[in-house]
């Protein structure tokens, strides 16, 4: 203040957005910005696979089993570098995963999303209609959340078989609870505030309340939710491939990699187990970086 | 009170009755039993005797009913591939899973108990901060990711530690014990800290939430003015107000444990349930795979009432809650 010399017209104050304060929020933490500097590499060389990878891992006519097994750095037959060796089949581990992160992030992703618009639109229901349909929505969250994801997810796949869309399914059905939880939660104490009532006295119909106006005010702690679940389907999805109960052997995860390779593992050939593994945990742990910095961003209370 | 126990007996029931129905349900409807249940090559006389005497041709009401009153003679069928009643084929395994899992939350607590504390006490100290990022790992790594580094850097690597199976056994009441004997000790070293590494988690951010809040506590504050040594405030005044919830939550996580033993079980091949439900899921065992899940059903139920009648005891307020 003491710099600025009186001049003529007084300076325009900077009004901060809510979205300039969010944005510069998050970015004080520097571990956040870097978890989501890698999580958008992630997505990027996920999503261009098909163009970077030296393999397609899925076209048989590439794979040569004179390659199999080699180690990280040897070049293959067919000229190029296996920068990361090759497994059992003679199949590019680089181009495996890359082609794995697809799926796994498919997967994560789209159960999130699917769980999300699921739950959260359940748990709106619930702190809005009240009384009994509120105590039996709760009742069935009670009862999904005392039991663990794991066995519920494995009784799911071992009774529908394995698919990407049978454990997109499994993981919807794990995880709508964790949403109609916390949406229920803060749409009890939205419900509550003038701005609703005030729509309510200009006779707006129901739905509008609850999309327009409901909805926008409970979403901070659904999207921190949100994060931090992507990053449970993706772990989770990685499990039950390992099991050999998730993704089809045609299309594997990171999971089925990593599951592929253990056998190999005791006889010291590490790579092929190990590398998806890594991709697997910087993944999960970019999100959770980026979720722990959104949920101090976003929850009012613990702002100083 | 009497009231209160029986509401709450009702609702396990009705709870172990819907779950029932839904297994029966998946098991029964989702496949065909009849092409699993009876050999392809049989002719069709023998396919419909077969179907007569399995109960197949009555109408799914009371096939669900047949199968409800022989659950209750704890008859769950055969296992196809063992040829042994699948609930005593599961019994069979369970000491296996239980000797793990108990061994996972002795671990979690003799571990995490003193790190938390540690982290409570000293919430701005270097240590700290580094026990709490490295619990957050503990929370977001999958089980199985860790326990196949575990067997890359101690067995494989290092080769101090078996990979692989249960090790020397001891015989005692009736069954077989791994921890009796230092090969099995061995062997159980790393699915135990495996298995422990989330409750290990969950126990240090509990003790050390306990001791931040506790510290601020009146009856600290005067303890402390009285005179008594750091340690003494510390080991008797706090540390054992904060015991009673973390036992708690840890007691409650026993049922997820014995869950997420599938996944270690299959990772170190221990021969528990665990390995069990993944390999009769794998050749579809059905009976072995209904069986399992009863059990876990009816476990979960047991610990949740169990938990509920002890904080009914402890809380008054829990039980007059339904009155008003």
């Amino acid at each position: 203040m003491s710099t600025t010399t009186i001049a003529a017209a007084p300076p325009v104050p900077r009004v901060e957005t809510p979205l300039q304060r969010f944005v510069s929020e998050f970015c004080a933490s520097r571990l956040a910005l870097l978890g989501l500097l890698i999580f958008t590499f992630i997505v990027v060389i996920a999503v261009l696979a098909p163009w970077i990878a030296p393999q397609n891992p899925y076209d048989l006519a590439q794979l040569d089993i004179m390659d199999g097994r080699m180690e990280p750095g040897t070049v293959g037959g067919a000229g190029f570098t296996y920068w990361l060796g090759t497994d059992d089949q003679g199949r590019d581990m680089l181009s495996g995963i890359l082609y794995g992160l697809r799926i796994s992030l498919t997967v994560g992703a789209g159960s999130a999303i699917i769980a999300c618009l699921v739950g959260a639109s359940l748990g709106m229901i619930a702190a809005y209609a009240g009384g009994r349909t509120d105590s039996l929505l709760m009742r069935l969250v009670d009862l999904q959340l005392s039991f663990p994801a794991i066995l519920a997810a494995l009784m799911i796949l071992a009774f529908l078989g394995k698919g990407i869309f049978n454990v997109v399914l499994a993981l919807v059905i794990v995880e709508w609870a964790y949403y109609a939880r916390t949406v229920r939660g803060s749409a009890l104490v939205e419900r509550r505030r003038e701005y609703i009532e005030a729509a309510q006295c200009l006779a707006l119909p129901t739905s509008r309340i609850i999309f327009r106006h409901l909805l926008p005010n409970c979403l901070p702690p659904l999207i921190v939710v949100g994060t931090m679940q992507v990053a449970r389907a993706i772990a989770l999805e990685a499990t039950l491939s390992f099991l050999g109960l998730g993704v089809p052997i045609t299309e594997p995860s990171l999971g089925l990699l990593i599951a592929n390779g253990y056998e190999y593992m005791l006889s010291g050939k590490y790579w092929i187990s190990f590398y998806p593994g890594i991709a697997l945990l910087v993944t999960i742990v970019s999100i959770n970086l980026v979720g722990d910095q959104l949920r101090d961003v976003l929850n009012p209370r613990l702002k100083k | 009170m009497t009231v209160f126990l029986l509401r709450r007996l009702l609702q396990a029931a009705a709870v172990v009755l819907v779950m029932s129905l839904l297994v029966f349900l998946g098991v029964f409807a989702i496949g065909d039993p009849i092409e699993i249940l009876i050999s392809p090559e049989a002719d069709q006389f023998e396919r419909e005797r077969a179907i007569k005497a399995l109960g197949l041709d009555l109408p799914l009401w009371q096939q669900y009913l047949v199968f409800l009153g022989n659950a209750l003679q704890g008859d769950l069928g055969r296992s196809f591939v063992f040829n042994e009643p699948a609930l005593k084929l599961i019994l069979e395994r369970m000491p296996a899973t239980l000797e793990l899992a108990i061994g996972a939350t002795v671990l979690a607590l003799l571990i995490g108990l003193p790190l938390g504390l540690y982290a409570g006490l000293k919430p701005n100290g270097a240590l700290s901060k580094g026990i709490m990022a490295t619990s957050i790992l503990g929370f977001s790594l999958p089980t199985f990711w860790v326990g196949l580094m575990l067997i890359m850097v101690f067995a494989v690597q290092l080769g101090w530690l078996p990979s692989t199976g249960r090790g020397e056994t001891v015989t005692l009441l009736g069954t077989r014990w791994s921890f009796l004997t230092l090969d099995g000790l061995a062997h159980m070293a790393m699915p135990t800290l495996n298995l422990a590494l989330f409750k290990i988690s969950l126990v240090i951010r509990l003790t050390r939430a306990g001791v931040r809040e506790t510290m601020l506590m009146d009856y600290v504050k005067f303890a402390r003015a009285k005179g008594l040594s750091p340690a003494r405030v510390t080991f008797v005044h706090v540390f054992k107000n904060i015991l009673i919830p973390v036992v708690t939550v840890v007691g409650l996580e026993f049922g997820g444990t014995i869950a997420f033993s599938v996944v270690t079980e299959s990772v170190f091949a221990w021969p528990g349930m665990g390995k069990l439900i993944i390999d009769s899921i794998n050749v579809l065992d059905r009976p072995v795979m209904v069986a399992y899940l009863m059990m876990i059903v009816l476990l979960f139920i047991t610990i949740n009432l169990v938990v509920d009648i002890t904080y009914s005891l402890l809380d008054p307020r829990v039980r007059l809650e339904g009155k008003s």
